[in-house]
């Protein structure tokens, strides 16, 4: 649960020796086609083929089960509400829409380590420097943002753990109002760690 | 003129605002912390962690200025961060990047342009720090003391010239905080270390004694934690 997008792990494959940027680029550009295309049809051999995109790249079908089973129950939620109200093709077609995104983000996290990452933005932002855009600061947002999911979802565990040792674990105020809560709480002191690393002075 | 070296609190007070109204938690404090070790001690809620905060800027005065080596916490904000290290109690918050490389490396982006080299000298980090190894590591698939230990390999990294730890072995088990108390107390650098653990603070230099929100003892480290003993 806590390495939902995959850590980077070292290797060989075309993906591992791509450029950074170019397998962002990448992301973005299937992340777009993903979403325009249409229909169960094209939608279930894209989560097919992502799905061995990443056994390819990680050496296995672990990493696949594992990246689709951290958003397992939301995508039955949103197929299940989707089925309901807009029939079952849209509800295929979303749910497949989420799981290929998904597990198209892990194998960029699983072949690229985010130090490269982080450089590829900064390049890429560097002419936005200009209209006052700061690349180093959209960078560490990234890397932040790629840590925070599974910080996250660790503090919703153990916050359902809480609420489950004192008998609570039915009521949505007992897990929703001391998440949100900590949630902030993470935010304000991995903000306070940054400055005083002096990360984002620059 | 040159710079004072070490840390020096002028008149400083720290008032918050609460819910009932202001509140002092720190009250008017002058200091001129010299020493190699300072520990700062003293029950929970006293004010310690505020004075040791102020140090990098993370509290500011409400009144007076703190000086790093001669320069204004608030107005060098930048240049006293360069310079102050600061290691948290829970290491989960400090730790920003998914493995322990990564973590260091970020450390070393200011000073370490070239990605190749970066990862070698975040390697060389984790490897004086007992961490060989563990570069590829989930930083959550550490134990307690690997996570301190890298919380604490991050802040050094960047190379400060004061250290300001905030209770870093309260989490640990024995012997991971008496790895790190040892660690912290032998760095070449001058160490503010705010602690509950008596042994660790009577090997210091100095100690100040915090309660009710100033201090009420200054000294050499043994009497005051002596002191600290027979009084609590």
């Amino acid at each position: 649960m806590s390495d939902l997008l995959g850590l980077h792990r070292p290797g060989t494959t075309l993906l591992h020796r791509l450029g950074a940027g170019t397998k962002l680029l990448g992301l973005v550009v299937l992340g777009v086609v993903v979403v325009l295309v249409s229909g169960p049809v094209t939608a279930l051999p894209l989560v097919a083929g992502a799905a061995g995109v990443l056994a390819w790249a990680s050496g296995g079908v672990r990493p696949v089960w594992r990246a689709l089973r951290g958003v397992l129950l939301v995508v039955v939620l949103l197929g299940a509400w989707l089925a309901w109200a807009q029939g079952w093709e849209r509800a295929v077609e979303r749910m497949a829409d989420v799981a290929t995104l998904v597990l198209l983000a892990t194998v960029l996290t699983t072949t690229t380590p985010i130090d490269a990452m982080l450089d590829a933005i900064t390049r890429g932002l560097r002419p936005l420097r200009r209209v006052g855009v700061s690349p180093e600061g959209v960078a560490l947002a990234f890397s932040l943002m790629l840590r925070s999911v599974p910080a996250t979802l660790d503090l919703a565990r153990e916050t359902r753990d809480a609420a489950r040792a004192r008998g609570l674990e039915r009521d949505p105020r007992a897990l929703l109002v001391p998440l949100a809560l900590r949630t902030v709480a993470h935010a304000r002191a991995t903000g306070q760690a940054l400055h005083a690393r002096g990360i984002g002075d620059d | 003129m040159t710079p004072t070296p070490g840390v020096r609190l002028e008149s400083v007070r720290v008032v918050v605002e609460t819910v009932d109204g202001p509140l002092e938690v720190l009250q008017a404090t002058s200091l001129d912390l010299v020493e190699r070790r300072v520990a700062l001690i003293g029950p929970n809620g006293s004010g310690k962690s505020t004075l040791a905060r102020l140090v990098n800027g993370l509290v500011e005065p409400t009144a007076g200025r703190v000086l790093v080596d001669g320069l204004d916490v608030v107005e060098s904000g930048r240049e006293v961060r360069r310079r102050v290290g600061f290691v948290f109690t829970d290491p989960a918050a400090q730790l920003v990047m998914p493995t322990a490389a990564e973590d260091v490396a970020l450390s070393l982006r200011r000073t370490h342009r070239d990605p190749a080299v970066r990862r070698r000298a975040a390697e060389d980090v984790l490897a004086a720090y007992g961490l060989a190894g563990l570069g590829d590591r989930s930083v959550h698939a550490l134990s307690g003391g690997q996570r301190q230990l890298l919380a604490l390999a991050g802040v050094l990294a960047t190379g400060p010239s004061v250290l300001v730890a905030d209770e870093p072995t309260t989490l640990l088990d024995l012997a991971n905080a008496r790895r790190v108390g040892d660690l912290l107390l032998g760095l070449d650098l001058q160490l503010l270390l705010v602690t509950h653990d008596l042994e660790l603070a009577a090997r210091c230099d100095r100690a100040l004694l915090v309660d009710g929100g100033r201090v009420v003892r200054d000294g050499p480290a043994p009497e005051v934690v002596e002191h600290y003993r027979a009084t609590a």
